[in-house]
Protein backbone atom coordinates (compact mmCIF):
# COMPACT_ATOMS: atom_id res chain seq x y z
CA UNK A 1 0.00 0.00 0.00
CA UNK A 2 1.31 3.63 -1.19
CA UNK A 3 2.06 5.74 1.47
CA UNK A 4 -0.62 8.63 1.85
CA UNK A 5 2.30 11.25 0.62
CA UNK A 6 3.27 9.73 -2.85
CA UNK A 7 -0.42 9.28 -3.88
CA UNK A 8 -1.49 12.09 -6.35
CA UNK A 9 -1.88 15.33 -5.02
CA UNK A 10 -4.87 16.27 -2.70
CA UNK A 11 -7.51 18.01 -4.24
CA UNK A 12 -8.01 21.90 -2.87
CA UNK A 13 -10.91 21.78 -0.63
CA UNK A 14 -12.45 24.78 -2.51
CA UNK A 15 -12.84 22.74 -5.76
CA UNK A 16 -15.79 20.84 -3.78
CA UNK A 17 -19.18 21.56 -3.89
CA UNK A 18 -20.29 23.57 -0.73
CA UNK A 19 -23.12 24.21 1.77
CA UNK A 20 -24.07 26.92 3.76
CA UNK A 21 -21.54 27.88 6.86
CA UNK A 22 -21.59 30.40 9.72
CA UNK A 23 -18.25 30.47 11.46
CA UNK A 24 -19.40 32.80 13.97
CA UNK A 25 -22.59 31.59 14.78
CA UNK A 26 -20.76 28.29 15.52
CA UNK A 27 -18.34 29.44 17.50
CA UNK A 28 -20.45 31.58 19.78
CA UNK A 29 -23.28 28.41 20.06
CA UNK A 30 -20.31 26.48 21.10
CA UNK A 31 -19.18 29.08 23.66
CA UNK A 32 -22.47 29.26 25.04
CA UNK A 33 -22.89 25.53 25.55
CA UNK A 34 -19.44 24.97 26.96
CA UNK A 35 -19.85 28.01 29.53
CA UNK A 36 -23.45 26.37 30.32
CA UNK A 37 -21.28 23.15 31.01
CA UNK A 38 -18.63 24.58 32.87
CA UNK A 39 -20.99 26.25 34.98
CA UNK A 40 -22.86 23.08 35.86
CA UNK A 41 -19.94 20.64 36.36
CA UNK A 42 -18.31 23.25 39.16
CA UNK A 43 -21.86 23.65 40.60
CA UNK A 44 -22.48 20.22 41.09
CA UNK A 45 -18.63 18.76 41.82
CA UNK A 46 -16.98 21.76 43.04
CA UNK A 47 -13.10 21.23 43.26
CA UNK A 48 -10.94 19.46 45.77
CA UNK A 49 -8.71 21.31 47.96
CA UNK A 50 -6.85 19.73 50.64
CA UNK A 51 -4.90 21.85 52.74
CA UNK A 52 -1.13 21.48 52.89
CA UNK A 53 0.81 19.53 55.04
CA UNK A 54 2.71 21.68 57.36
CA UNK A 55 6.09 21.01 59.28
CA UNK A 56 3.80 22.10 62.69
CA UNK A 57 1.20 19.48 61.46
CA UNK A 58 3.80 16.61 60.28
CA UNK A 59 5.92 17.83 63.60
CA UNK A 60 3.03 17.75 65.93
CA UNK A 61 1.12 14.84 64.06
CA UNK A 62 4.08 11.91 63.76
CA UNK A 63 7.06 13.59 66.11
CA UNK A 64 9.13 10.31 65.37
CA UNK A 65 9.40 10.49 61.63
CA UNK A 66 9.92 14.16 61.87
CA UNK A 67 13.11 13.52 63.93
CA UNK A 68 14.36 10.38 62.29
CA UNK A 69 14.09 12.81 59.31
CA UNK A 70 15.82 15.31 60.86
CA UNK A 71 18.82 13.30 62.17
CA UNK A 72 19.16 12.14 58.59
CA UNK A 73 19.75 15.57 57.34
CA UNK A 74 22.08 16.26 59.62
CA UNK A 75 23.66 13.16 59.20
CA UNK A 76 23.58 13.69 55.60
CA UNK A 77 21.43 10.51 54.95
CA UNK A 78 18.36 11.70 53.77
CA UNK A 79 17.31 11.20 50.39
CA UNK A 80 17.96 14.69 49.75
CA UNK A 81 21.17 14.95 51.10
CA UNK A 82 22.15 11.69 48.89
CA UNK A 83 20.14 13.87 45.63
CA UNK A 84 22.87 14.84 43.36
CA UNK A 85 22.52 17.59 41.17
CA UNK A 86 20.01 19.83 40.98
CA UNK A 87 20.68 20.26 44.69
CA UNK A 88 24.63 18.54 45.47
CA UNK A 89 27.13 17.01 44.21
CA UNK A 90 27.00 13.49 45.56
CA UNK A 91 29.40 11.58 44.12
CA UNK A 92 27.75 8.88 41.64
CA UNK A 93 24.47 10.16 42.30
CA UNK A 94 22.16 10.84 39.04
CA UNK A 95 20.22 8.89 36.41
CA UNK A 96 21.23 8.08 33.12
CA UNK A 97 19.93 7.30 29.81
CA UNK A 98 22.14 4.87 28.90
CA UNK A 99 26.27 6.71 28.52
CA UNK A 100 23.98 10.01 28.79
CA UNK A 101 24.54 11.83 32.42
CA UNK A 102 21.90 14.73 31.99
CA UNK A 103 21.63 15.11 35.57
CA UNK A 104 25.02 15.97 36.53
CA UNK A 105 25.48 17.80 33.23
CA UNK A 106 23.45 20.34 34.57
CA UNK A 107 24.78 21.28 37.59
CA UNK A 108 24.16 22.19 41.13
CA UNK A 109 21.83 24.97 40.68
CA UNK A 110 19.92 24.90 43.48
CA UNK A 111 22.31 23.79 46.05
CA UNK A 112 20.91 22.59 49.55
CA UNK A 113 23.10 21.53 52.80
CA UNK A 114 20.27 19.60 54.16
CA UNK A 115 22.30 20.16 57.78
CA UNK A 116 22.79 23.58 57.28
CA UNK A 117 20.06 24.08 55.77
CA UNK A 118 17.25 22.00 57.44
CA UNK A 119 18.64 21.99 61.04
CA UNK A 120 22.20 23.96 61.78
CA UNK A 121 20.73 27.48 60.42
CA UNK A 122 17.26 27.24 61.51
CA UNK A 123 18.62 26.56 65.06
CA UNK A 124 21.22 29.15 65.50
CA UNK A 125 18.24 31.86 64.08
CA UNK A 126 15.75 31.29 66.46
CA UNK A 127 15.95 32.12 70.63
CA UNK A 128 18.69 29.66 71.83
CA UNK A 129 18.63 27.96 75.24
CA UNK A 130 22.18 27.41 76.54
CA UNK A 131 21.91 23.89 76.03
CA UNK A 132 21.20 24.13 72.54
CA UNK A 133 24.21 26.84 71.98
CA UNK A 134 26.52 24.18 73.73
CA UNK A 135 25.25 21.27 71.44
CA UNK A 136 25.90 23.59 68.14
CA UNK A 137 29.53 24.54 69.53
CA UNK A 138 29.78 20.47 70.47
CA UNK A 139 28.36 19.80 66.73
CA UNK A 140 30.79 22.75 65.09
CA UNK A 141 33.76 21.43 66.76
CA UNK A 142 33.36 17.52 65.80
CA UNK A 143 34.68 16.10 62.51
CA UNK A 144 32.58 14.97 59.89
CA UNK A 145 33.15 11.21 61.04
CA UNK A 146 32.91 12.06 64.55
CA UNK A 147 29.26 13.81 63.63
CA UNK A 148 28.36 10.86 61.36
CA UNK A 149 29.03 8.40 64.08
CA UNK A 150 26.59 10.59 66.25
CA UNK A 151 23.99 10.56 64.02
CA UNK A 152 24.37 7.04 62.48
CA UNK A 153 23.77 5.88 66.59
CA UNK A 154 21.07 7.62 67.19
CA UNK A 155 19.08 7.24 64.32
CA UNK A 156 19.51 3.88 65.24
CA UNK A 157 18.45 4.18 68.63
CA UNK A 158 15.38 6.13 67.14
CA UNK A 159 14.15 3.15 64.94
CA UNK A 160 14.17 0.45 68.36
CA UNK A 161 12.30 3.24 70.12
CA UNK A 162 8.60 2.42 70.33
CA UNK A 163 6.75 4.16 67.66
CA UNK A 164 10.32 5.89 67.03
CA UNK A 165 9.40 8.49 69.82
CA UNK A 166 12.57 10.32 70.64
CA UNK A 167 11.10 10.46 74.38
CA UNK A 168 11.78 6.63 75.05
CA UNK A 169 15.31 6.36 72.79
CA UNK A 170 17.42 4.13 75.22
CA UNK A 171 20.45 6.36 76.45
CA UNK A 172 23.69 6.14 74.83
CA UNK A 173 27.06 7.75 72.63
CA UNK A 174 24.88 10.27 70.67
CA UNK A 175 26.66 13.79 71.51
CA UNK A 176 24.75 16.65 71.20
CA UNK A 177 22.59 15.20 68.26
CA UNK A 178 19.41 14.41 70.54
CA UNK A 179 19.66 18.55 71.69
CA UNK A 180 19.92 19.64 68.55
CA UNK A 181 16.95 17.52 66.99
CA UNK A 182 14.83 17.74 70.26
CA UNK A 183 15.36 21.97 69.58
CA UNK A 184 14.69 21.66 66.04
CA UNK A 185 11.16 19.13 67.03
CA UNK A 186 10.10 22.19 69.37
CA UNK A 187 10.28 24.78 66.88
CA UNK A 188 8.56 22.78 64.19
CA UNK A 189 5.85 22.22 66.59
CA UNK A 190 5.56 26.04 67.96
CA UNK A 191 5.17 26.85 63.44
CA UNK A 192 8.73 28.68 63.88
CA UNK A 193 10.43 26.33 61.50
CA UNK A 194 7.63 26.83 58.26
CA UNK A 195 8.66 30.38 58.32
CA UNK A 196 12.64 29.63 58.35
CA UNK A 197 13.19 27.27 56.16
CA UNK A 198 10.91 29.48 53.58
CA UNK A 199 12.18 32.72 54.65
CA UNK A 200 16.17 32.32 55.22
CA UNK A 201 16.96 35.71 55.27
CA UNK A 202 14.63 37.07 52.93
CA UNK A 203 11.27 39.07 53.81
CA UNK A 204 9.48 38.49 50.52
CA UNK A 205 10.04 34.52 48.89
CA UNK A 206 8.02 32.59 46.61
CA UNK A 207 10.15 29.45 46.95
CA UNK A 208 9.21 26.47 48.84
CA UNK A 209 12.18 24.08 47.62
CA UNK A 210 13.74 23.47 50.91
CA UNK A 211 10.39 22.48 53.16
CA UNK A 212 9.24 20.55 50.42
CA UNK A 213 12.64 18.44 49.97
CA UNK A 214 12.72 18.27 53.63
CA UNK A 215 8.91 17.47 54.01
CA UNK A 216 9.36 14.82 51.19
CA UNK A 217 11.91 13.04 52.96
CA UNK A 218 9.92 12.02 55.74
CA UNK A 219 7.48 9.41 55.44
CA UNK A 220 4.31 11.58 57.04
CA UNK A 221 3.69 13.15 53.49
CA UNK A 222 4.44 9.81 51.48
CA UNK A 223 1.49 7.84 53.88
CA UNK A 224 -0.72 10.37 53.21
CA UNK A 225 -0.47 10.23 49.87
CA UNK A 226 -1.04 6.82 49.66
CA UNK A 227 -4.18 7.01 51.71
CA UNK A 228 -5.31 9.09 48.69
CA UNK A 229 -4.08 7.24 46.16
CA UNK A 230 -1.25 9.06 45.27
CA UNK A 231 1.44 6.88 45.06
CA UNK A 232 3.68 6.24 42.24
CA UNK A 233 2.43 2.63 42.27
CA UNK A 234 -0.51 4.21 42.18
CA UNK A 235 -0.64 5.94 39.12
CA UNK A 236 0.70 8.63 41.02
CA UNK A 237 0.45 12.49 40.09
CA UNK A 238 -2.16 12.28 37.44
CA UNK A 239 -4.44 11.56 40.25
CA UNK A 240 -5.43 14.25 42.90
CA UNK A 241 -7.34 13.74 46.05
CA UNK A 242 -11.00 12.91 46.15
CA UNK A 243 -12.76 11.40 43.52
CA UNK A 244 -11.85 14.20 40.29
CA UNK A 245 -10.50 13.00 37.06
CA UNK A 246 -7.11 14.36 37.72
CA UNK A 247 -4.66 15.08 34.98
CA UNK A 248 -5.84 11.96 33.37
CA UNK A 249 -3.96 13.03 30.11
CA UNK A 250 -0.62 12.20 31.44
CA UNK A 251 -1.58 8.35 31.33
CA UNK A 252 0.78 7.32 29.17
CA UNK A 253 3.64 9.21 31.17
CA UNK A 254 2.31 7.65 34.07
CA UNK A 255 2.14 4.04 32.83
CA UNK A 256 5.44 3.29 32.02
CA UNK A 257 6.42 3.18 35.55
CA UNK A 258 3.93 0.81 36.11
CA UNK A 259 5.81 -1.95 34.19
CA UNK A 260 9.37 -3.25 34.07
CA UNK A 261 11.89 -2.53 32.81
CA UNK A 262 10.83 0.89 34.05
CA UNK A 263 9.45 -0.11 37.70
CA UNK A 264 12.74 -1.62 38.59
CA UNK A 265 14.73 0.86 36.98
CA UNK A 266 17.57 3.11 39.48
CA UNK A 267 17.13 5.17 35.98
CA UNK A 268 13.60 5.09 35.50
CA UNK A 269 12.56 8.70 35.54
CA UNK A 270 15.13 9.76 32.87
CA UNK A 271 14.43 6.38 30.86
CA UNK A 272 10.60 7.72 30.79
CA UNK A 273 11.05 11.28 29.90
CA UNK A 274 13.63 9.77 27.06
CA UNK A 275 10.50 7.77 26.06
CA UNK A 276 8.28 10.56 26.10
CA UNK A 277 10.51 12.72 24.60
CA UNK A 278 11.08 10.58 21.91
CA UNK A 279 6.92 9.67 21.37
CA UNK A 280 5.61 12.93 21.54
CA UNK A 281 8.57 14.09 18.91
CA UNK A 282 6.69 11.27 17.09
CA UNK A 283 3.36 12.91 17.23
CA UNK A 284 4.47 15.83 16.62
CA UNK A 285 5.78 13.80 13.39
CA UNK A 286 2.96 11.80 12.26
CA UNK A 287 2.82 13.22 8.93
CA UNK A 288 6.38 11.94 8.02
CA UNK A 289 6.58 8.90 9.39
CA UNK A 290 5.82 5.74 7.22
CA UNK A 291 3.58 3.48 8.55
CA UNK A 292 1.97 5.33 11.40
CA UNK A 293 0.94 8.13 8.50
CA UNK A 294 -0.89 4.99 6.91
CA UNK A 295 -2.72 4.07 10.05
CA UNK A 296 -6.10 6.08 9.09
CA UNK A 297 -6.03 4.23 5.45
CA UNK A 298 -5.64 0.79 6.93
CA UNK A 299 -8.33 1.57 9.51
CA UNK A 300 -10.82 3.39 7.73
CA UNK A 301 -12.45 4.74 10.54
CA UNK A 302 -12.33 7.55 8.28
CA UNK A 303 -15.36 5.75 5.90
CA UNK A 304 -17.47 6.67 9.31
CA UNK A 305 -16.39 10.01 9.55
CA UNK A 306 -16.96 10.77 5.88
CA UNK A 307 -19.86 8.10 5.24
CA UNK A 308 -22.11 10.70 3.24
CA UNK A 309 -20.13 11.64 1.41
CA UNK A 310 -18.66 8.06 0.11
CA UNK A 311 -22.28 6.97 -0.10
CA UNK A 312 -23.07 9.92 -2.73
CA UNK A 313 -20.23 8.63 -4.41
CA UNK A 314 -21.80 5.09 -4.87
CA UNK B 1 4.68 46.11 -20.02
CA UNK B 2 3.24 47.01 -17.09
CA UNK B 3 1.90 50.34 -16.64
CA UNK B 4 4.54 52.16 -14.25
CA UNK B 5 1.65 53.93 -12.01
CA UNK B 6 0.22 50.80 -11.31
CA UNK B 7 3.30 48.72 -10.48
CA UNK B 8 4.11 51.74 -7.75
CA UNK B 9 0.93 51.62 -6.90
CA UNK B 10 1.36 47.31 -6.09
CA UNK B 11 4.34 48.00 -4.49
CA UNK B 12 3.70 50.90 -2.05
CA UNK B 13 3.10 51.24 1.72
CA UNK B 14 6.56 49.71 2.49
CA UNK B 15 7.20 46.75 4.91
CA UNK B 16 3.83 47.83 5.98
CA UNK B 17 1.92 47.39 2.65
CA UNK B 18 4.11 44.49 1.55
CA UNK B 19 3.03 42.56 4.81
CA UNK B 20 -0.61 43.44 4.14
CA UNK B 21 -0.58 42.28 0.84
CA UNK B 22 1.21 39.08 2.03
CA UNK B 23 -2.03 39.12 3.80
CA UNK B 24 -4.96 39.53 1.86
CA UNK B 25 -2.82 37.27 -0.48
CA UNK B 26 -3.14 34.72 2.06
CA UNK B 27 -5.76 34.82 3.85
CA UNK B 28 -8.47 37.02 2.11
CA UNK B 29 -11.21 38.16 4.10
CA UNK B 30 -14.13 35.26 2.03
CA UNK B 31 -11.49 32.45 3.73
CA UNK B 32 -10.64 33.77 6.85
CA UNK B 33 -14.16 34.38 7.32
CA UNK B 34 -15.99 31.93 5.43
CA UNK B 35 -19.79 31.78 5.15
CA UNK B 36 -19.60 28.61 2.91
CA UNK B 37 -18.19 24.89 3.82
CA UNK B 38 -17.28 21.73 1.60
CA UNK B 39 -20.11 19.93 1.68
CA UNK B 40 -18.06 16.76 2.74
CA UNK B 41 -17.87 18.39 6.27
CA UNK B 42 -20.92 16.70 8.01
CA UNK B 43 -19.80 15.19 10.66
CA UNK B 44 -19.96 15.31 14.58
CA UNK B 45 -15.71 14.92 14.71
CA UNK B 46 -16.05 18.72 13.40
CA UNK B 47 -17.62 19.74 16.31
CA UNK B 48 -14.82 19.27 18.45
CA UNK B 49 -12.14 21.80 16.31
CA UNK B 50 -14.85 24.60 18.04
CA UNK B 51 -15.77 23.01 21.35
CA UNK B 52 -11.96 22.76 22.29
CA UNK B 53 -11.33 26.78 21.22
CA UNK B 54 -14.57 27.42 22.78
CA UNK B 55 -13.28 25.89 26.35
CA UNK B 56 -9.38 27.37 26.04
CA UNK B 57 -11.61 30.61 26.21
CA UNK B 58 -13.72 29.80 29.18
CA UNK B 59 -10.05 28.71 30.43
CA UNK B 60 -8.70 32.02 30.16
CA UNK B 61 -11.42 33.62 31.04
CA UNK B 62 -11.82 31.89 34.44
CA UNK B 63 -8.17 32.07 34.92
CA UNK B 64 -8.64 35.54 34.51
CA UNK B 65 -11.25 35.69 37.26
CA UNK B 66 -8.99 34.17 39.70
CA UNK B 67 -5.86 36.57 38.65
CA UNK B 68 -8.25 39.22 39.70
CA UNK B 69 -7.91 38.35 43.55
CA UNK B 70 -4.27 36.77 43.39
CA UNK B 71 -3.91 33.01 43.91
CA UNK B 72 -4.90 32.53 47.61
CA UNK B 73 -8.41 34.13 47.18
CA UNK B 74 -9.88 30.71 45.96
CA UNK B 75 -8.82 29.35 49.59
CA UNK B 76 -10.70 31.42 51.72
CA UNK B 77 -13.63 32.86 49.51
CA UNK B 78 -16.36 30.45 48.73
CA UNK B 79 -16.86 32.59 45.29
CA UNK B 80 -13.19 32.00 44.87
CA UNK B 81 -13.90 28.57 45.41
CA UNK B 82 -16.60 27.93 42.42
CA UNK B 83 -14.47 30.22 40.39
CA UNK B 84 -11.56 28.05 40.74
CA UNK B 85 -13.94 24.99 40.04
CA UNK B 86 -15.21 26.57 36.86
CA UNK B 87 -11.22 26.70 36.23
CA UNK B 88 -10.98 23.31 36.79
CA UNK B 89 -13.61 21.76 34.93
CA UNK B 90 -13.16 24.30 31.66
CA UNK B 91 -9.78 22.36 31.75
CA UNK B 92 -11.14 19.15 31.81
CA UNK B 93 -13.72 20.05 29.16
CA UNK B 94 -10.42 21.65 26.96
CA UNK B 95 -8.28 18.42 27.20
CA UNK B 96 -11.30 16.20 26.58
CA UNK B 97 -12.78 17.93 23.60
CA UNK B 98 -8.77 18.51 22.26
CA UNK B 99 -8.23 14.63 22.44
CA UNK B 100 -10.90 13.73 20.48
CA UNK B 101 -10.77 16.40 18.55
CA UNK B 102 -6.58 15.22 17.80
CA UNK B 103 -7.81 11.66 17.69
CA UNK B 104 -10.64 12.34 15.16
CA UNK B 105 -7.83 14.62 12.84
CA UNK B 106 -5.45 11.24 13.24
CA UNK B 107 -8.15 9.03 11.43
CA UNK B 108 -8.97 11.72 9.18
CA UNK B 109 -5.38 12.11 7.85
CA UNK B 110 -5.73 15.46 8.18
CA UNK B 111 -2.33 16.48 7.64
CA UNK B 112 -2.80 15.83 3.30
CA UNK B 113 -2.49 18.56 1.22
CA UNK B 114 0.30 20.52 2.36
CA UNK B 115 -1.27 20.33 5.86
CA UNK B 116 1.53 18.80 7.65
CA UNK B 117 1.95 22.57 9.60
CA UNK B 118 -1.39 22.44 10.76
CA UNK B 119 -1.21 18.83 12.30
CA UNK B 120 2.32 20.31 13.81
CA UNK B 121 1.16 23.05 15.53
CA UNK B 122 -2.19 21.15 16.50
CA UNK B 123 0.39 18.57 18.03
CA UNK B 124 2.59 20.73 19.76
CA UNK B 125 -0.40 22.87 21.28
CA UNK B 126 -1.79 19.43 23.25
CA UNK B 127 1.79 19.65 24.68
CA UNK B 128 1.73 22.92 25.95
CA UNK B 129 -1.68 22.67 26.92
CA UNK B 130 -0.33 19.50 29.32
CA UNK B 131 2.52 22.06 30.66
CA UNK B 132 -0.03 24.76 31.12
CA UNK B 133 -2.11 22.05 33.28
CA UNK B 134 0.39 20.70 34.83
CA UNK B 135 1.80 24.14 36.68
CA UNK B 136 -1.44 24.82 37.56
CA UNK B 137 -1.65 21.96 39.42
CA UNK B 138 1.32 22.80 40.91
CA UNK B 139 0.33 26.41 42.23
CA UNK B 140 -2.89 25.28 43.61
CA UNK B 141 -0.95 25.62 47.09
CA UNK B 142 -2.79 23.01 48.59
CA UNK B 143 -2.18 19.25 49.30
CA UNK B 144 -2.10 18.13 45.65
CA UNK B 145 0.94 20.68 44.43
CA UNK B 146 2.95 19.51 47.65
CA UNK B 147 2.70 16.07 46.66
CA UNK B 148 2.36 16.79 42.82
CA UNK B 149 5.58 18.67 43.17
CA UNK B 150 7.44 16.31 45.16
CA UNK B 151 7.15 13.63 42.58
CA UNK B 152 7.42 15.58 39.64
CA UNK B 153 10.97 16.77 40.29
CA UNK B 154 12.40 13.28 40.57
CA UNK B 155 11.58 13.11 36.24
CA UNK B 156 12.94 16.58 35.33
CA UNK B 157 15.72 16.53 37.21
CA UNK B 158 16.98 13.03 36.36
CA UNK B 159 17.02 14.62 32.52
CA UNK B 160 18.56 18.12 33.75
CA UNK B 161 15.57 20.27 33.12
CA UNK B 162 15.01 20.89 37.07
CA UNK B 163 18.16 22.57 37.18
CA UNK B 164 16.42 25.34 35.43
CA UNK B 165 12.50 24.61 35.65
CA UNK B 166 11.89 23.87 39.29
CA UNK B 167 8.49 22.82 40.50
CA UNK B 168 9.23 23.15 43.52
CA UNK B 169 9.34 27.05 43.12
CA UNK B 170 5.39 28.48 43.42
CA UNK B 171 6.86 31.86 41.78
CA UNK B 172 8.38 30.87 39.06
CA UNK B 173 6.01 27.81 38.61
CA UNK B 174 2.94 30.65 38.58
CA UNK B 175 4.81 32.83 36.32
CA UNK B 176 4.81 29.81 33.64
CA UNK B 177 1.36 28.99 34.14
CA UNK B 178 0.15 32.85 33.58
CA UNK B 179 2.44 34.30 31.53
CA UNK B 180 4.26 31.99 29.62
CA UNK B 181 2.68 28.87 29.10
CA UNK B 182 -0.68 31.18 28.27
CA UNK B 183 0.67 33.17 25.39
CA UNK B 184 2.56 30.26 23.86
CA UNK B 185 -0.94 28.06 23.55
CA UNK B 186 -2.39 31.25 22.76
CA UNK B 187 -0.26 32.31 19.82
CA UNK B 188 -0.09 28.42 18.73
CA UNK B 189 -3.95 28.06 18.86
CA UNK B 190 -3.87 31.48 16.71
CA UNK B 191 -1.52 29.88 13.89
CA UNK B 192 -3.29 26.64 14.10
CA UNK B 193 -6.70 27.88 13.41
CA UNK B 194 -5.15 30.53 10.55
CA UNK B 195 -4.00 27.58 8.96
CA UNK B 196 -7.02 26.01 9.23
CA UNK B 197 -8.36 28.33 7.18
CA UNK B 198 -5.61 28.98 5.05
CA UNK B 199 -5.34 25.74 3.60
CA UNK B 200 -9.11 24.44 4.24
CA UNK B 201 -10.63 21.42 5.46
CA UNK B 202 -9.06 18.47 4.21
CA UNK B 203 -10.94 16.33 1.70
CA UNK B 204 -12.07 12.85 2.41
CA UNK B 205 -9.62 10.11 1.46
CA UNK B 206 -9.40 9.46 -2.11
CA UNK B 207 -11.90 11.84 -2.91
CA UNK B 208 -12.20 13.27 -6.71
CA UNK B 209 -13.17 16.68 -7.12
CA UNK B 210 -16.61 16.26 -9.33
CA UNK B 211 -16.68 17.02 -13.07
CA UNK B 212 -18.51 20.17 -13.81
CA UNK B 213 -22.10 19.56 -14.49
CA UNK B 214 -22.51 16.45 -11.92
CA UNK B 215 -23.29 19.11 -8.91
CA UNK B 216 -25.78 21.33 -9.33
CA UNK B 217 -24.17 24.08 -8.12
CA UNK B 218 -23.83 24.37 -3.95
CA UNK B 219 -25.80 21.58 -1.96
Amino acid sequence: MKPLSRRTAEPESAAFPTRPYDLLKEFTIALVVVALLTAGLAALFSSPDDKPVTLAAWSAAAPGDFTATAVAELGATSMTAQYGPPYNDTPGAGQKIGPLGLQRAAGVRIPVDTAEDFVLRPLRQAPEPAEVTAALAAWSAASTDRQQTWTAAYADALGKAPNGDPTQVAPGDYGPVPALAGRLLTLAQAGGLDGQLLAQGHFYQTDYTKPVLFLADGTYLAGLADGQHLSGDQWGMMNETGNYPGQAWLWLYTFWYQIDPFKSSTNADALIWALMAVLSLGLVLVPFIPGVRSVPRWTKVYRLIWRDHYRGQR
Amino acid sequence: MSDPATSREVRSGGWTGAVRRYAVRTLPPEKLLPDTQPAYMASWIYVFGVLTVSALVVVVATGCLLALEGPGWWHVSSVGKYVNSLHLWSVELFMFFMVIHLWGKFFMAAWRGRRAMTWMTGAVCFLASVGAAFTGYLTQQNFDSQWISGQAKDGLNAVGIGAWFNVLDFGQMLMWHIVLLPLALGGLTGLHVLLVRRRGIVPPIDATVPTPGAVEGRL
